[in-house]
């Protein structure tokens, strides 16, 4: 980045520095980093230009050498997906995902907030990389002010050339279009964005095809990519993809953004070096968390948003690498981290989570619209000292009628259990069912004695029992 | 009598020309037709309809899906409280009891004087600020009891810059004539962009 002027800022709300080469945050600490001057006067819109004079092969080459992983939560190769469209299938779209809504997750708000020309000019990359001839860029409907903050670097990136026609005196021309939600966390699942987008309830769409780059928007290829993908592309772009899998490992390599919430001393958004960074260098690193609150000791943590099984210090020491993560039971889905503390109540935590996947449910599958309703009210009995010993089976049963078989978990040595490898298997169509389950499942397998002392003594059945077939 | 203001009618046009199927726009007009009137009447989505070429009821149907969409009139300012994990585990469930004490309401409710909605909202995106709450979709982060009380007596004051409820964005897209590119219905397109041509590829 060439020399910054201007007066830096105390750091954006909940977005903390530290040592890591600083990738998609590299403006955060200016006050006017969301204008297009500030973006220019730091190199902005040079990846663009730069691209423009590369065909989009050579571009889509080197997305693909940089191994940029989607920051949505799947973890797929951005690169590599861009290829699935279909050869000789026009028109060609990209949706932005900037719905972001999973439990914990805080990090595409901030990029949209404090550098939205840098993932318009991420979307203009893309944009003519793959030739999507145009762009919908779907922010969250309950982000006031990122809607604010992206419409107006929109308005500006338009008047100044680098969008619409014939963009910067080039044959490439694209229309990015501001499009936004109105609060419904399951239309953040691709297919349930483009439904979305259509204007219709937001449901998930049936797999096959699992790609909407095969049919997407209007029945038309479709990239869908998160707004932390695309802010990573003018970087690569501009420093090229070698001096991007410098950094991290070769299979997960460059930053990522994570937010740490809950019992740590400086919970925050932390740009990471990918692959190599620990939980417990998060956690602990005193440029980091610097530790659990009040020193205490630390009980569990979320690892990869609200949908992901639950780790213990014992997985302190994996790194962020999906390959190391997956086999330990969890997953490192959309870097989000929720750390509880040795004073949280189990039970009750998860309660806040299954209540929120039970809520949320679209209502198009059995198992997850009845299951996650049944799965709540069992938990949420549990927790208020109303249920019974029966009920910790039946949560499991009614689990089992999503995710039938063995559902991931962490490995607790002391008490004898091992791990059990992501993934599972699913009888519902998109990942919210499963999600209901997944911090009971955790939680129970984690810390079933909290359970039990919840239900001691309640032997006759405070409610009437529910039959459930398996 | 037409549902939408003549200025908000060419604003509807404006955004149905940016979409190669108008019935896109059905989320974004269902957000004008709440900003004009504070929340989705009948009348708005009769229009809205019309606008994008379906029916009321398909209007309806994907009005119904989705949460910050009202169908009866509420408070001035609608406060969301997140109870979601991170701000449950830093004290959410006190702000939200301390809230309801304060204004005398439920959640889910309106106070009498129709100024506040309280309700109890899912994860916001600000989980590191927890505990936090929404002001018609602005933030508040880490929300302390005196802070909430303090915020009330602000938005009951006329010294603040919260607009009312069903304003979202107060910065509206605007494409220049001359940039833009236009729409055109996908089943028109049958050729590969000109940049990809010119670039020789066909991928
Ligand atoms: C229930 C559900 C919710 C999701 N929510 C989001 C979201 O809010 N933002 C996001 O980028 N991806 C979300 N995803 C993942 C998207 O389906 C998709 O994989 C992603 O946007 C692709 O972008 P990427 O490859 O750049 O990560 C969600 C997936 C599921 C199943
Ligand atoms: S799993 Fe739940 S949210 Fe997902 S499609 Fe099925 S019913 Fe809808
Ligand atoms: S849990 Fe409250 S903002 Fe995310």
């Amino acid at each position: 980045m060439s020399e910054m002027t201007g007066t830096p800022i105390a750091h954006a709300p909940g977005f903390i520095a530290n040592e890591t080469p600083r990738i998609v945050t590299a403006r955060f600490d200016y006050a006017d980093s969301h204008t297009l001057e500030r973006y220019e006067a730091t190199d902005g819109y040079q990846a663009l230009r730069k691209a423009l004079e590369q065909t989009p092969e050579e571009v889509h080459s080197e997305v693909t050498d940089a191994t940029l992983l989607g920051r949505g939560g799947a973890g797929f190769p951005a690169g590599v997906k861009w290829g699935f469209c279909p050869p000789g299938v026009w028109p060609r779209y990209l949706v932005v995902n900037g719905d972001e809504s999973e439990p914990g997750t805080y990090k595409d708000r901030l990029l949209m907030e404090l550098d939205p020309h840098q993932l318009i000019e991420g979307c203009l990359i893309a944009c003519y990389a793959v030739g999507l001839s145009q762009c919908f860029l779907y922010v969250r409907g309950e982000m006031a002010v990122a809607q604010e903050r992206v419409a107006t670097a929109l308005n500006d990136a338009y008047d100044a050339g680098y969008i619409g026609k014939n963009i910067l005196g080039t044959e490439f021309s694209v229309d990015i279009v501001l499009h936004w939600g109105a609060g419904a966390y399951v239309v953040g699942e691709e297919t349930a964005l483009i439904e979305s987008l259509e204007g219709n309830r937001g449901m998930p769409r049936l797999k096959p095809p699992y790609f909407p780059a095969s049919i997407g928007l209007y029945g038309q290829p479709t990239i869908v990519n998160n707004v932390e993908t695309l802010a990573n592309l003018p970087w690569i772009v501009q420093h090229g993809a070698s001096a991007f899998t410098a950094i991290g490992t070769e299979s997960s390599p460059g930053t990522r953004m994570v937010a740490v919430s809950g019992h740590v001393k400086r919970p925050g958004v932390y740009e990471i070096v990918n692959g190599t960074t620990t939980f417990r260098d998060l956690l602990y690193g005193a440029d980091m968390c610097g530790g659990i609150r009040d020193d205490n000791q630390l009980k569990a943590f979320v690892p990869g948003g609200g949908s992901a099984p639950w780790f213990t210090p014992d997985q302190l020491d994996l790194p962020f690498e999906a390959s190391q993560v997956g086999p330990q039971g969890s997953m490192l889905g959309s870097g989000a981290i929720m750390v509880m503390d040795e004073t949280a109540d189990i039970p009750a935590a998860a309660l806040t989570l299954t209540k929120f996947y039970a809520h949320e449910s679209c209502g198009k599958c059995v198992p997850c619209r009845e299951g996650g309703t049944w799965l709540e009210q069992i938990l949420r009995r549990v927790v208020e000292g109303r249920g019974t010993p029966r009920d910790l089976e039946l949560l499991i049963e009614v689990g089992e009628t999503i995710c039938p078989g063995d559902f991931p978990h962490a490995a607790v040595p002391s008490k004898g259990i091992e791990a059990v490898p992501f993934p599972y298997r699913m009888t519902t169509i998109c990942f919210v069912g499963p999600s209901a389950f997944a911090p009971i499942h955790s939680a129970l397998t984690l810390f079933r004695e909290e359970f039990e002392a919840k239900v001691a003594g309640n032997e006759h059945p405070t409610m009437i029992e529910v039959a459930v077939d398996v | 009598m037409k549902f939408f203001t003549e200025e908000n009618s060419s604003l509807a046009e404006e955004i149905i020309g940016r979409y190669p199927k108008p019935r896109s726009a059905m989320i974004p007009l269902l957000h004008l037709a709440q900003e004009q009137e504070g929340w989705v009447t009948d009348e708005a989505m009769a229009e809205i309809a019309e606008l994008v070429g379906t029916t009321s009821a398909e209007v309806l149907g994907t009005c119904s899906f989705y949460e910050m969409f009202k169908r009866h009139p509420v408070g001035k300012y609608v406060i969301n409280i997140c109870t979601t994990m991170s701000c449950a585990l830093m004290g959410a469930g006190d702000l939200m009891e301390h809230a309801e004490l304060r204004l005398g309401v439920k959640s889910g409710s309106t106070t009498a004087d129709g100024m506040f909605t309280l309700e109890g909202a899912e994860c916001q995106a600000a989980c590191t600020e927890a505990p936090c709450l929404q002001v018609n979709y602005r933030h508040q982060y880490r929300v302390t009891t005196n802070q909430f009380d303090a915020l009330i007596e602000e938005l009951s004051s006329s010294d603040h810059e919260v607009p009312e409820h069903g304003v979202l964005s107060q910065i509206r897209q605007h494409i220049p004539e001359n940039r833009f590119v236009g729409v055109v219905p996908p089943e028109d397109v049958t050729a590969a962009p000109v940049w990809l041509n010119d670039n020789g590829s066909d991928q």
